[in-house]
């Protein structure tokens, strides 16, 4: 008997893997990673690297204690660990950073059974359950040391500022799209943000139809409701839900047309929560309210097979 | 609109490579069955002379094919041998003497009109060259003939690897068009479309060459990407017709047939010899000098390998075909088939599978199936045996060409799941058919009884 290897086709396989995946989203959150650190200083990364951190050991020991496969060399924990850093202050104490990547990790991601089967956005959920938990470490916002003002000191983001009316505080457009401005650690820099979008879209990890809709349905209900689009757009968590959270694999439709109505689901909650809600923000409701509808939009905007004749 | 696909690494590395006669075998083992049907019976026994060309198994029922020696020799055996799909089939072992001696009974078919144009077809042994292995004259006897509004010549060569097809337009170049005059003539055709895959340049542009003087051929030049050689795909891109789920080409108004397979009939019209020999692609990492030869059908691939310049080493892997959707053999002595239009021997590290992980839901499956169906929930549907969902998400209509599998960054078996869904589905229809005719006798019992208490 022979020894070959006698297997189904096909036999030629991609050498782009999850990881590969993974390491692409991580080079995109870099730029906004850099600029974290100018805009807040060195214990954004601080913060980055206790979160990532943190992230991994939950997933391996969770997964050593549930006796699974390690899935740590995915990547995909990583990316968890900086998306939600970049949810949090930069003030945030690491042991609340942690609590947040427990929830992140075991209570959405591997108690739904891992990668690929999560309902819902890890880092999103954990970030809201951190709202709650400890709304005062939460919403201690820090405006960026400027030269004249060396030590940081407890501000309103650019939304509370709006939403309370006060002009004084309100920063300039080229503040907020350099990310000079108060707000979490990784959202501040539309730029950054922009750089990493643009690059995961050419590397074809992420399609432009959920974060272009999304964005532009802010834009436009901000125009409708008197506000001034521009400002809402590059204000507040909007870049990095959009670009980053709305786009994640398992919990948002994988059909053009589920993305795009995924992308108006958000933006419209978004503006919503933003204009007539209780909090400043609605970017991390809006998309944990979508990745719900998710299954109904994946069934709603279902793809026909390309084949001739009446259906059967 | 085209039908989407991937782009695969093409490794044509022998499109430019003359294709080469190998020497005659010791022995040859011919398998009665190198086709989609019933098997051939045997027409020789043990001990008989035979000579090349001449008939050692005869087709047997509607979809069937003849088969000839391809050596002159003695029939050593007539024996079984374990094919690549693990049935076990009869063949006829014949020792060669190295004479190539031709069978003398061999003459140049009469062909007046169709029917002794499908007749030649039929006594010529072809069957779809492609990898099919469709009996052609089956194809081509077309009751209904004027439903026949085009010919596509399928000539895109999708598969990595392969180029025996580009050989044939290149160094055959006329017979196609031959090919193609005779299926005017005694078909009544009067539309042809080539389709070719952009990468092969060279025989673009002799088959331009040769339409610009015949009338009524269109050369489709089509982007390399695979599986643009997929019937169903290569139609919808050349005439953008769907075919109906479980129907045939001719339901579009078409037939397509393979490059080599008409240049092959045109070639027996003029010769009178049947198919005995094919050209086909050697190569893949474990092989000394990638190259296409020509053997005789019934070599053995360890004889092919060697009389093609040997290999650099012990192979991981054997493939009938190309690597997207060629089949592993289960051993070096199996023998060349009419059909096989490569051999690809991989090594170790070529052949080695890929690591499978967790979906990720990132929907590339979905993204590059040609005819968008949804592997990943297809996998789903049948992992919860939901022979309903698998209906409803067309898994009937895959052809598995391996798309999904290719793009998976997670490396899920998907075409196996779909391989696995069409035989669920296929049991679940037979179960409702039988449920629905059950109900129907139960009603009509009932009727039946309650008629006879009326009384």
């Amino acid at each position: 008997m022979s020894n070959l290897i006698s297997s189904v086709s096909p036999h030629f396989f991609t050498k782009r893997n999850t990881r590969m995946i993974m390491l692409d989203v991580i080079i995109a959150l870099l730029p906004a990673a850099v600029a974290s650190v100018i805009v807040f200083g060195p214990r954004s990364l601080l913060v980055t690297g206790a979160c990532t951190a943190s992230c991994i050991i939950f997933e391996f020991g969770f997964e050593k204690l549930c006796r699974r496969e390690n899935t740590i060399g995915d990547l995909s924990a990583v990316v968890t660990g900086i998306l939600l850093a970049f949810n949090l202050t930069v003030s945030i104490p690491i042991w609340q950073a942690v609590f947040g990547s427990l929830v992140a990790i075991v209570v959405v991601k591997q108690l739904f059974g891992g990668i690929g089967q999560n309902f819902a956005n890890p880092a999103i959920t954990a970030r809201i359950v951190m709202m709650v938990a400890f709304s005062g470490s939460m919403t201690n916002w820090v405006y960026p040391g400027t030269e004249k003002m060396p030590d940081a000191v407890s501000s309103a983001t650019p939304l509370t500022a709006a939403a309370k009316g006060s002009l004084s505080m309100m920063p300039s457009y080229m503040d907020l799209f350099l990310g000079r401005h108060a707000g979490c650690i990784g959202e501040t820099c539309a730029l950054a943000l922009l750089v990493g979008g643009i690059y995961l879209i050419i590397r074809r990890v992420i399609s432009w139809h959920t974060p272009l809709v999304f964005i532009a349905t802010v834009a436009l209900m901000s125009f409708f409701c008197g506000k001034d689009p521009l400002y809402q757009v590059l204000s507040g968590g909007l870049m990095l839900g959009a670009i980053f959270m709305a786009t994640d694999y398992s919990t948002t439709p994988h059909t053009r047309w589920g993305k795009v109505i995924f992308g108006v689901g958000c933006g419209l909650i978004t503006v919503l929560i933003r204009f007539w809600g209780n909090l400043p923000e609605g970017v991390s409701f809006s998309i944990l309210i979508m990745n719900i509808f998710t299954p109904y939009i994946d069934k709603l905007t279902r793809v026909r097979p390309l084949a001739g004749g009446a259906e059967k | 609109m085209r039908m989407g696909g991937i782009r695969v690494p093409h490794r044509k590395n022998t499109a430019q490579c003359q294709s080469v006669r190998l020497g005659v075998p010791a022995a040859v083992t011919i398998p009665m069955s190198m086709h989609i049907g019933k098997y051939a019976r045997v027409t020789v026994s043990k001990g008989d002379t035979v000579k090349v060309g001449q008939l050692i198994g005869e087709a047997d029922g509607f979809v069937s094919s003849n088969i000839h020696s391809s050596v002159s020799g003695t029939v050593r055996k007539i024996d079984e041998i374990m094919t690549s799909s693990g049935v076990r089939v009869p063949c006829v072992i014949i020792d060669s003497d190295g004479k190539q001696e031709k069978y003398e009974k061999l003459s140049v078919p009469e062909v007046k009109d169709f029917d002794s144009f499908v007749k030649a077809v039929k006594e010529s042994g072809v069957v779809g060259l492609g990898g099919a292995g469709f009996p052609s004259f089956v194809k081509l006897n077309v009751h209904d003939l004027e439903r026949v509004e085009a010919v596509i010549i399928n000539a895109a060569e999708c598969e990595p690897y392969i180029t025996s097809d580009t050989r044939t337009m290149v160094e055959k170049g006329s017979y196609v068009f031959k090919g193609i005059e005779l299926l005017k003539k005694y078909m009544g055709i009067r539309r042809f479309i080539i389709g070719i895959e952009s990468n092969k340049t060279e025989a673009v542009r002799i088959m331009q060459s040769l339409a610009d003087e015949t009338e009524g051929v269109e050369i489709h030049v089509l982007p390399s990407v695979y599986p643009q050689g997929g019937e169903k795909v290569l139609i919808y891109n050349t005439v953008h017709r769907l075919i109906p789920r479980g129907g045939l080409p001719l339901d579009a108004g078409v037939i397509v047939v393979n490059v080599t397979t008409l240049a092959f009939i045109a070639e027996y019209m003029e010769t009178g010899m049947p198919l005995v020999e094919k050209c086909i692609t050697v190569d893949g990492s474990a092989v000394k000098e990638p190259k296409n030869v020509i053997a005789p059908i019934g070599m053995s691939i360890i004889d092919v390998a060697k009389a093609a310049g040997g290999l650099k080493c012990e192979p991981a892997k054997v493939l009938y075909g190309g690597p997207m959707m060629g089949i592993t053999v289960p051993s070096m002595d199996e023998p060349i088939l009419k059909n096989t239009n490569a051999v690809i021997f991989m090594d170790k590290k070529e052949a080695a599978p890929p690591k499978i992980t967790a979906c990720i839901s990132c929907g590339a499956c979905a993204a590059h199936c040609p005819f968008r169906l949804d592997p990943r929930s297809i996998a789903r549907a049948y992992k919860l045996e939901d022979g309903a969902a698998l209906e409803r998400l067309g898994v009937d209509l895959c052809m598995e060409c391996g798309c999904c599998s290719y793009v998976c960054p997670a490396h899920r078996p998907l075409v196996q799941t779909n391989k696995l869904g069409k035989q669920m589905l296929r049991r679940y229809l037979s179960a409702e058919q039988a449920k629905r005719e059950n109900a129907l006798k139960e009603r009509a019992e009932k009727e039946r009884q309650e008629k006879e208490a009326e009384k």
